[in-house]
C-alpha cells in the first residue's frame, strides 16, 4: 500500500505491507533510528511518536493508519539548529542514563509542556506514566521536565547534593 | 603562567555534565538494533511453548520453502558444527538450540534466517516440532524429592536434580554460639524471581567476513573482552579474528552478561551463509530465556544475648537455578558473595549451608543490580535485624547501633572470611533519622496507630561487597578479575583514554575523563573515553557487580600516574633542573619553591613528540593492570516510611530517605542518578516485579503487562544524601556505587510495611509485597489473636 505523510515537517512516502507497523516504518524504511521498541504489549512508551500533535505508541498503530497525518520523532525537536528546551534540560538534569527511553520521555514531556506550561509533580508524573525507565527512577525526569516548563513550578525536593 | 585551579579542569568530585548525553537528545545514539549492514540477514528463533519435552521430530521443510528465507538452523546443524552445547559462566553446560530435550518454556530450539523480519516471523509458524510431553519440576523443593523426573539426563553421572552444594564459615562456632545465645530469631523467606529487564532486549549483528574469516560481533554486552574469549573457546575460531563491539546499550542490570543461545545461533548463521545476521530479542524472549535473577528460598537465625549483642547468624539456602546452573559468578562461588550475609555488624560466627536444584525453568542466576547475590544477603539479614528488634523490644535502629561494625575496627575480618575495607555505619545511619525525624515519626506512628492507621517505618544499614578481584581470589572462568587501562596524550595535549569495561549509561565517557583530568590536569573536555570494542581497548573483565569504578577506575588512575612520572623526567629537561626538584600539581610541573619555573602537562606533552630529552622513548602513552587488592564495601541507610490501608493491605511510601557512602564520589550528579534507579528497581522488586510459574512450567510474567515495572507514577519520591569514607587501598578512594540502592532498598520498604503490622505479631510477607498479601496477612494476624 501506498502512504504519505509528514514527518518532522518533510513530505515521506513509502510502499508498504499492510501489517507494517509504523516503528518499523520509522525506523526501517525513513531510517529514524531514534525512536526505539521495548515490548510486545504497548507497556514502555519506548516508541512514543507524536501523531498530530499528540503521543502515541508507534508500536501499536500500522502504518497505514497514519497515512496522510504528521509525525513528530526525536530527529525533529530541534529547531533552526537549536536544542528544543526539553532537550537541554534532560541533559542539564541528567534525566537520562542508558538514553533508551530518552525519545519517547521527551517527546511525551513535551506534549505536556505544550498543553500546560506550569504542570505540578504529579501532573509530570502521570503523564509520564505511560513511559517506562529502568535507569534513572524518574526523579530527575521529573526535575527536567519542570527546568523545560515555560511556567516553571516549584522544584522537586531530593535531599542534599552530595 | 595563569594559574589553572584544581575546579578547571572538571575532575573528580564535581557534576560534570555527560558528554555522552548530547547523542542521545537528539536520538543519535546507535544502539544494536539501528545497524544496518549491506546484505543484512534478519533471524527469528523458535522456543519451545513446553516446559519439559523430548523431542521427537523437527520438520523445517514448509519454513524453508516461504520465500525469502535463507535458512533454517536447528539443534541437528549446530551439532554437525560441534555447536550445539555451550559453557556457562558456572561451568555447567547450556543447549545452544535443543537437540534431545527441551527443559524450561522458552527454550530455543530453532531459528530462520531470512531477508526480513516479517518473513523470519512468519516461517517460525511453520516449523514442525513435535514433542513428547514429560512431566514438569517447578520449584527446588519438588526437584529434590527423590522420584522427580530427571531432568538433565544429558549430564554424565547425574542422577537427581541436585545442582550444587556448597558450605561456608565455622559451623562449630556458630553451633556454640546459638548454644550460649538468649533469643534465637528465625526468619523463613522467598526472594523470588525476578527479571532485570533493561529497557532494551538483548540482540546481535554478527557479521561473518567469507573472505578473512573475520567475526565482527555488533552485541549487547556488558563483558565484551571476556565474551570474546569464550566465543573463541566455543566456536573455536581464532581470537584475533573475533572483534566485538558494543555501541550503546539500553541498560543492562546484569542481564547483558552471559553469552546467550541467540548470540551464537546467529553467528554460526553468518558463518555458513556468509552475510551478516540480525538477532533481536523481543520482550517476551527477553523475559522467558535471558539471565533472571534471585529466585532464593532462605532460611536465617540470628542469636543474640538478651540485650541485643549479636553472637551468631545461620543461613539456609535453597536456591532454583533453572534448567541449566548458569549463575554469572566467580568461579570459587556457588552462591556469589551471599557469605556478605553478616552484614554492617560485628557477627562473631557464621554459618551457611546451601544447595541448588535445576528445574524446568529458565537458566540465569545473574546478579539484577547486583554485586553476586549481595542483594539476598544483605535483605535477609536487615529483614532478620528488623525482627530481632521486636522479638527483643528493642528499636531497630538500637539493635543495630549496638552491633554496627565500629570505624576503628576495620580492616575487619568478618566471621565469613571478607576484610571491609572502612566504614563508618554509625554516621550513615544518624545521618539518616536526623534527615528523617526518626524519633518524631515514632511519635506519629504511635499517634496513628490510636486513630487506626497503620505507619511503618522500616530500614536498612546495608553493606556490600563490589569490585571483584583481587585475582588470586576471583576468576570467572579462569580469566582472573583484573581489570585495565590505556591512556595516550597526542602532541597538543589531548588524550585519549581506553578501557575495557563497559557503559550501560553509567557515564563513563564523564566519569573516567574526570579521573584522568584530576591526575594529569588534562580538562575533562579534552579526554576522550574509548569503550566498547574489543579491537581498540585493552582487556577487562567487564561491567557488572559494581566493579568498572574499583578496577578500571583504580588502572585508570595508575596509568595517569605513570605518565606523570614520565612527564617529571621531560619536565626536568624542558626546565633545565633535575627531576627531584619538581613537583606536579594540578596540570603543572613546578620547580620546588620556585613556582613560576613551570611548564604544564600540555608543554609536557609537545616535547614527547618534538623536544625528547636523550635517552627517553618517544610518546606520552602507557597502560596499566590494576589487581584490586581487595574488594571495596560501600554502605548506606535506608529508610522508608509506608502508610498501609487497614481495609484493603493497599501501602504507600510517604517517605524514601537513602544516605549512601561510596567512598570517594568522582561526579556526585551521576552518583546520585545511580542511586535513584536503584532505589526504583528496588521499590519493583519489593513491590511488584514477579516471575512465576505454573504447575506446568508456564512462564508467568512473560511480557510487561505481567512482569510489572514500577512508572514515574508509582516510583516513590527519594531523597538522597552522602557520606564520604574513602576506600583506604583503592588509588582514589572510590568504592563503587551502582548497585547499592537495589542491594539495600528492598529490606527497607518491605521492613516498613512488617513494622505498620508489627505490633499485630506479622513477620514476614514475601516479596512482591502486593496488596492481596498484605491483606492476607493482616486476616491471619486478626485469626491468630
Ligand atoms: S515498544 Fe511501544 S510501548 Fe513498548
Ligand atoms: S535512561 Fe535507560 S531506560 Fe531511561
Amino acid at each position: 500500500m501506498e502512504i504519505a505523510l509528514r514527518v518532522n515537517g518533510q513530505e515521506r512516502t513509502g510502499d508498504i505491507e499492510p501489517r507494517r507497523l509504523l516503528i518499523h516504518f520509522i525506523r526501517g524504511d525513513l531510517g529514524l533510528t531514534g525512536s526505539h521498541v521495548g515490548c510486545d504489549t504497548t507497556s514502555c512508551g519506548a516508541c512514543t511518536v507524536l501523531l498530530d500533535g499528540s503521543p502515541v505508541k508507534s508500536c501499536t498503530l500500522f502504518a497505514v493508519q497514519a497515512n496522510g497525518s504528521e509525525i513528530k520523532t526525536v530527529e525533529g525537536l530541534m529547531q533552526d539548529g537549536e536544542l528544543d528546551p526539553i532537550q537541554a534540560a534532560f541533559k542539564e538534569e541528567h534525566g537520562l542514563q542508558c538514553g533508551f527511553c530518552t525519545p519517547g520521555m521527551m517527546l511525551t514531556a513535551a506534549e505536556l509542556l505544550d498543553r500546560n506550561p506550569s504542570p505540578s509533580e504529579d501532573d509530570i508524573r502521570w503523564a509520564l506514566s505511560g513511559n517506562i525507565c529502568r535507569c534513572t527512577g524518574y526523579v530527575n525526569i521529573v526535575k527536567a521536565v519542570q527546568a523545560a516548563a515555560p511556567a516553571k513550578s516549584e522544584p522537586v525536593a531530593t535531599g542534599s547534593e552530595a | 603562567m595563569t594559574t589553572v585551579e584544581e575546579t578547571d579542569v572538571h575532575g573528580i568530585g564535581q557534576s560534570v555534565k555527560r558528554k555522552e548525553d548530547d547523542r542521545f537528545i537528539r536520538g543519535k545514539g546507535t544502539y544494536v538494533e539501528d545497524l544496518v549492514l549491506p546484505n543484512m540477514l534478519h533471524m527469528a528463533i523458535l522456543r519451545s511453548p513446553i516446559a519439559h519435552a523430548k523431542i521427537v521430530s523437527v520438520n523445517v521443510d514448509e519454513a524453508q520453502a516461504i520465500p525469502g528465507v535463507v535458512a533454517v538452523v536447528t539443534g541437528e546443524l549446530l551439532a554437525q558444527h560441534n555447536l550445539a552445547w555451550m559453557p556457562t559462566m558456572s561451568g555447567d553446560t547450556q543447549a545452544v538450540f535443543a537437540t534431545d530435550k527441551v527443559r524450561f518454556q522458552g527454550q530455543e530450539v530453532a531459528a530462520v534466517v531470512a531477508e526480513d523480519p516479517y518473513i523470519a516471523h512468519d516461517a517460525l509458524g511453520l516449523i514442525d516440532v513435535e514433542y513428547e510431553p514429560l512431566p514438569a519440576v517447578t520449584s527446588p523443593q519438588q526437584a529434590l524429592q527423590p522420584d522427580a523426573p530427571l531432568i538433565r539426563d544429558d549430564k554424565e553421572g547425574q542422577t537427581d536434580n541436585r545442582c550444587f552444594q556448597w558450605e561456608t564459615g565455622d559451623k562449630d562456632a556458630t553451633e556454640k554460639a546459638f548454644q550460649q545465645a538468649d533469643k534465637i530469631v528465625e526468619l523463613s523467606t522467598f526472594y523470588p524471581r525476578c527479571h532485570p529487564s533493561p529497557l532494551e532486549t538483548c540482540g546481535i549483528v554478527a557479521d561473518v567476513n567469507p573472505i578473512s574469516g573475520k567475526a565482527t560481533l555488533h552485541m549487547t554486552s556488558q563483558a565484551p573482552h571476556a565474551i570474546r574469549t569464550v566465543f573463541a573457546l566455543v566456536a573455536g575460531l581464532p581470537e584475533h579474528k573475533i572483534q566485538i563491539i558494543t555501541h550503546d546499550i539500553g541498560g543492562g542490570f546484569g542481564n547483558k552478561v552471559p553469552v546467550y543461545p541467540g548470540y551464537v545461533a546467529a553467528t554460526a548463521a553468518s558463518l555458513l551463509i556468509g552475510r551478516p545476521v540480525k538477532w533481536i530479542e523481543d520482550r517476551t524472549e527477553n523475559l522467558i530465556s535471558t539471565g533472571f535473577a534471585r529466585d532464593y528460598h532462605m532460611r536465617g537465625e540470628l542469636a543474640l544475648t538478651n540485650d541485643g549483642k549479636m553472637l551468631g547468624i545461620r543461613v539456609e539456602l535453597l536456591s532454583d537455578n533453572g534448567a541449566f546452573f548458569a549463575d554469572a559468578q566467580p568461579t570459587k562461588c556457588k552462591v556469589g558473595l551471599f557469605h556478605i550475609v553478616t552484614g554492617s555488624y560485628d557477627v562473631p560466627a557464621a554459618y551457611l549451608s546451601t544447595q541448588g536444584a535445576y528445574t524446568n525453568k529458565a537458566p540465569g542466576g545473574v546478579a539484577y543490580r547486583c554485586s553476586f547475590r549481595v542483594t539476598e544477603a544483605s535483605y535477609l539479614v536487615e529483614r532478620l535485624v528488623q525482627n530481632a528488634a521486636y522479638e527483643l523490644g528493642m528499636d531497630p535502629a538500637e539493635l543495630r547501633r549496638k552491633n554496627f561494625i565500629k570505624p576503628e575496627q576495620f580492616p575487619y575480618k568478618s566471621a565469613t572470611g571478607f576484610v571491609y575495607d572502612s566504614g563508618e555505619y554509625e554516621r550513615a545511619m544518624d545521618l539518616a533519622m536526623n534527615e528523617l525525624g526518626y524519633a518524631e515519626l515514632r511519635k506519629e506512628q504511635e499517634a496513628a496507630r490510636a486513630e487506626g492507621r497503620l505507619i511503618g517505618i522500616g530500614m536498612a544499614s546495608f553493606t556490600e561487597v563490589v569490585g571483584a578481584g583481587p585475582s588470586k581470589d576471583y576468576d570467572i572462568l579462569g580469566l582472573k578479575m583484573f581489570d585495565s587501562a590505556e591512556l595516550r596524550v597526542h602532541p597538543t595535549g589531548k588524550a585519549i583514554l581506553k578501557i575495557g569495561v563497559q557503559t550501560q549509561g553509567q557515564g563513563h565517557e564523564t566519569t573516567f575523563a574526570q579521573i584522568v583530568a584530576t591526575e594529569l590536569g588534562i580538562p575533562t573536555e579534552d579526554v576522550l573515553v574509548q569503550y566498547g570494542d574489543t579491537d581498540n581497548t585493552p582487556y577487562s573483565l567487564g561491567t557488572y557487580a559494581s566493579r568498572s569504578t574499583p578496577t578500571a577506575g583504580a588502572a585508570t588512575a595508575m596509568v595517569a600516574r605513570k605518565l606523570v612520572e614520565k612527564g617529571k623526567k621531560i619536565a626536568a629537561h624542558l626546565l633545565e633542573v633535575s627531576e627531584e626538584d619538581l613537583e606536579f600539581k594540578v596540570d603543572k610541573f613546578s620547580v620546588k619553591g620556585a613556582p613560576d619555573k613551570a611548564v604544564t602537562i600540555q608543554d609536557v606533552a609537545f616535547a614527547a613528540y618534538t623536544n625528547m630529552p636523550e635517552g627517553l622513548e618517544h610518546g606520552l602513552e602507557d597502560n596499566h593492570y590494576y589487581d584490586p587488592p581487595n574488594m571495596t564495601f560501600p554502605f548506606g541507610t535506608y529508610m522508608v516510611v509506608v502508610e498501609v490501608d487497614a481495609d484493603t493491605g493497599q501501602w504507600k511510601v510517604l517517605r524514601m530517605l537513602a544516605v549512601d557512602d561510596c567512598g570517594k564520589v568522582i561526579n556526585p550528579m551521576i552518583v546520585q542518578g545511580q542511586i535513584h534507579g536503584g532505589l526504583a528497581e528496588g521499590y519493583g522488586i519489593a513491590a511488584m516485579e514477579l516471575i512465576t510459574f505454573d504447575d506446568d512450567g508456564n512462564c508467568i510474567g512473560s511480557n510487561f503487562m505481567d512482569y510489572l515495572l514500577p512508572t514515574s507514577w508509582e516510583t516513590p519520591r527519594f531523597e538522597t544524601h552522602m557520606t564520604e569514607t574513602p576506600s583506604p587501598h583503592h588509588p582514589i578512594g572510590a568504592k563503587g556505587v551502582g548497585e547499592s540502592a537495589t542491594v539495600g532498598s528492598p529490606a527497607a520498604y518491605v521492613n516498613a510495611v512488617i513494622d505498620a503490622l508489627a505490633h499485630t505479631g506479622v513477620r514476614n510477607i514475601d516479596m512482591p509485597v502486593t496488596s492481596a498479601k498484605v491483606w492476607e496477612a493482616m486476616q491471619g494476624a486478626a485469626r491468630s489473636s
